[in-house]
């Protein structure tokens, strides 16, 4: 990948400096990354093979190159995933040579720390909070970085990039330190931390993009594939063992793929033939749905879901 | 869902560079900041269909009588329940030209803080001023936040000229009596532009109804403003946030020292000397995953080598050694007070500057400005949340700093709480 920031001449001879927006996102991203990690000493990168979270990844690996990333990597394992993912995770944290930390669901069902709700519409997406925070405490992480975007959904536009949760993991909006310049403040104090969103500026096209210009491997289920899958509430699902049909629902075949990765139970898939990454660009520069109403059915429980979510530790 | 070909929405083209503006709104309910944002990013395909779908529903529940898309960008339940913006929204859009990032903030005084937060990032402000009022004491303290934070492009908006019959006279009686408050500020660049957001006029399109009015749309009016010479390149000024050292085989003595520019521009070879040491040396490399570069400026995140083996460390300053900051101990500064815990009188804070934090002790209050008068009250004691005044720190260790009309990096700083840990204030150097 060549850098495509060039300096040219304008008027008078005088140089001027401009830069694509990508490139001034990406510097931003790398500064919040470095800090946070200049202060905060234990730091986490949550990653669930999802394409934000390859691309935070891919910034962290640019923001201390030619030095090894000074973090683990994380993965909340539903137990619910698609298979194609937990490939792409392992094979990706091989590749950099980082320690993957995985914190499962499944364990903290074992150990009674929560209750399945069960049913044909049961999703573990919102279990994952409680073991996420296990294993923040578990490991004494003082700053997790994590994909979300303030484009994604109304609660994230009002978060800081540096978002802190008290001693339950709990975030409060009302009480977020103000954000100004690129000055971020990074005092905690015992048993806090910092969920830390250095895509807050990225829209969905942007990180396409960036995918598409930095080479970024993702996972397959991003690109156009025939599935066999199932059409619930006016979304599309995968079959899957983790999911019960209800009665009427048939599966059929169709070519699909996934714009965002979740769990099995709870990502719906949209009809889509694009199969290459500029396929995908051009379809996302052309959607006039956002990648939540299209295909989370988590969102979709209440006007506040998500804020309802945050505030109990969720990403 | 389309499956092939580029946008074809007027959304952007797909790989073409665009460049990132960032720009700041306030303003209260009633002067049309929801209305015009929500026709910026209908007109530009910014808004969703399913977004759409949910604002319309909401308004439908709530009983508004029109798509209110206010609620676009009100997204905690305690804005939507009591019907107003409490915090800073960022929102999104991007043309074929650029990606716009807007800081969209509260206008009421006791919102001055969200106000310098959204101003900190801001290339530009778009103030807005309601064709019937004129310039009332929010378009002015809308003003005097924009020159305090140094926004270098102001762009006031005269809406709802459709209810003054799209009158030249009343859009020229506003402007100037804008102009006469704008002399009083230091404010470089100041664009008037009559419009109606509720009706599209002069916001993407040119409009038929006021052809005395000669300038741009506002789209047009943001999509070219030149703001890339904004930033300083003149004073190079690095801080050090990291310091790189592989210690691995391949990169056996390696020690690069990672950053973001602040302003300046940094080449291989050139002369710098590094801070507070005072050391002098050159440049040996500039680094990036993507490979070595010539230069670096700002905003660029690099990591720079030097020809010499020095102890540089987080929170030092490489700069050139013919151009330095000011080594200041004492810091004389405005700062907005954003905490419900006042400012106290001696009291002792940390400054958090650039990649260094030091401690500091509140000297002298020298006064309060008052943000709709600009009167200067100098037997304020104190500064409580949302106030604005003149304070001098004395530091317990030295800072590299710049005024910060020359450098809004390396002349702003922020004030933590020592026993809170909160930011309580934003500074500007003097």
């Amino acid at each position: 990948m060549s850098i495509t920031v060039r300096p040219h001449v304008v008027r008078g001879g005088e140089m001027s400096y401009e830069i694509p927006h990508l490139r001034a996102l990406e510097a931003e991203a790398i500064h919040v990354i470095r800090e946070v990690a200049a202060e905060l000493e234990r730091g986490v990168v949550l990653f669930s093979g999802g394409k934000d979270s390859a691309v935070v990844l891919h910034l962290a690996r640019k923001a201390f190159w030619p030095a090894a990333l000074p973090f683990p990597v994380m993965h909340v394992d539903t137990g619910h995933n698609f298979p194609e993912v937990i490939a792409y995770r392992d094979r990706m944290v091989a590749e950099i040579g980082a320690r993957l930390i995985v914190a499962s669901v499944q364990e903290s069902i074992d150990n009674g720390r929560v209750v399945e709700d069960g049913g044909p519409r049961s999703s573990r997406n919102r279990l994952q909070s409680v073991t996420l925070l296990d294993a923040i405490e578990k490991h004494g992480f003082k700053a997790a970085f994590g994909g979300a975007r303030r484009d994604e959904e109304r609660a994230r536009a009002k978060e800081r990039i540096l978002s802190f949760r008290d001693d339950f993991g709990q975030w409060d909006p009302k009480r977020q330190r103000p954000e100004l310049w690129n000055i971020y403040n990074g005092f905690i104090k015992p048993g806090e931390h910092v969920r830390v969103f250095p895509l807050s500026n990225w829209t969905e096209l942007d990180v396409w993009q960036y995918v598409r210009e930095e080479g970024i491997e993702l996972p397959s289920i991003y690109f156009a594939h025939r599935r066999e899958v199932f059409q619930r509430d006016g979304m599309l699902y995968a079959t899957s063992e983790f999911v019960e049909l209800l009665d009427g629902e048939e599966p059929f075949e169709e070519s699909v793929r996934f714009r965002t990765v979740g769990d099995m139970s709870c990502t719906g898939a949209i009809r889509s033939t694009a199969a290459t990454l500029e396929d995908v660009v051009a379809e996302i520069a052309a959607t006039r749905i956002t990648e939540r109403g299209e295909t989370r059915a988590d969102d979709r429980i209440s006007e506040a879901a998500m804020e309802d979510r945050k505030k109990e530790g969720y990403f | 869902m389309a499956t092939t070909g580029a946008a074809t929405n007027g959304r952007p083209s797909v790989g073409r560079a665009a460049e990132l503006v960032r720009f700041a709104t306030a303003g209260s309910v009633d002067d049309g900041k929801s209305t015009l944002i929500g026709r910026l990013l209908y007109d530009t395909k910014s808004i969703f269909e399913d977004q759409l779908e949910h604002v319309a529903r909401t308004s439908l529940q709530r009983g508004d009588g029109y798509v209110n898309l206010a609620l676009l960008t009100d997204g905690l339940r305690a804005e939507r329940e009591q019907g107003i913006t409490i915090d800073v929204a960022y929102r999104y859009f991007q043309t074929p030209r650029r990606k716009f990032i807007i800081a969209d903030t509260p206008g009421h005084p006791q919102y001055t803080r969200n106000m310098v937060t959204g101003a900190s990032t801001a290339d530009l402000a778009l103030i807005l001023i309601d064709a019937r009022n004129g310039v009332v004491e929010q378009s002015r303290r809308h003003a005097f936040i924009a020159s305090l934070l140094r926004i270098p492009h102001l762009v006031v908006c005269v809406n709802k000229m459709d209810l003054v019959a799209f009158d030249q006279e009343a859009f020229e009686r506003i402007c100037s009596h804008f102009s006469g408050w704008a002399a009083k500020l230091e404010v470089t660049d100041v664009t008037f532009i009559p419009i109606s957001a509720l009706h599209g006029d002069n916001v993407v399109e040119r409009s038929a109804r006021m052809p005395w009015y000669e300038g741009s749309s506002l789209l047009y009016h943001l999509e070219h403003v030149h703001v890339a010479s904004d930033r300083n390149l003149v004073d190079a000024r690095f801080p050090v946030q990291w310091v790189v050292r592989p210690m691995s085989d391949e990169y056996h003595d390696y020690r690069g020292y990672a950053g973001q520019v602040a302003s300046g521009v940094f080449r291989v070879g050139d002369e710098v000397v590094v801070l507070p040491s005072g050391i002098e040396t050159r440049i040996a490399g500039i680094d990036t995953y993507d490979g070595p570069l010539e230069e670096a400026f700002p905003p660029l995140s690099v990591s720079l080598r030097l020809d010499d083996d020095l102890d540089v460390s987080r929170g030092d300053m490489i700069a050139r050694p013919q151009n330095r900051p000011i080594e200041a101990r004492d810091v004389d500064a405005m700062v907005c007070w954003m905490s419900e815990r006042p400012l106290q009188p001696r009291g002792r804070y940390r400054v958090k500057h650039t990649t260094r934090t030091v401690l500091a002790k509140a000297d002298e209050l020298r006064y309060r400005i008052d943000v709709n008068t600009l009167h200067r009250h100098e037997d304020a004691d104190g500064l409580s949340l949302n106030e604005i005044g003149r304070l001098r720190l004395r530091l317990s260790s030295p800072l590299f700093v710049d005024e910060y009309r020359r450098n809004r990096t390396t002349g702003s700083f922020i004030l933590i709480d020592e026993s809170t840990n909160d930011t309580v204030g934003a500074g500007m150097v003097l």
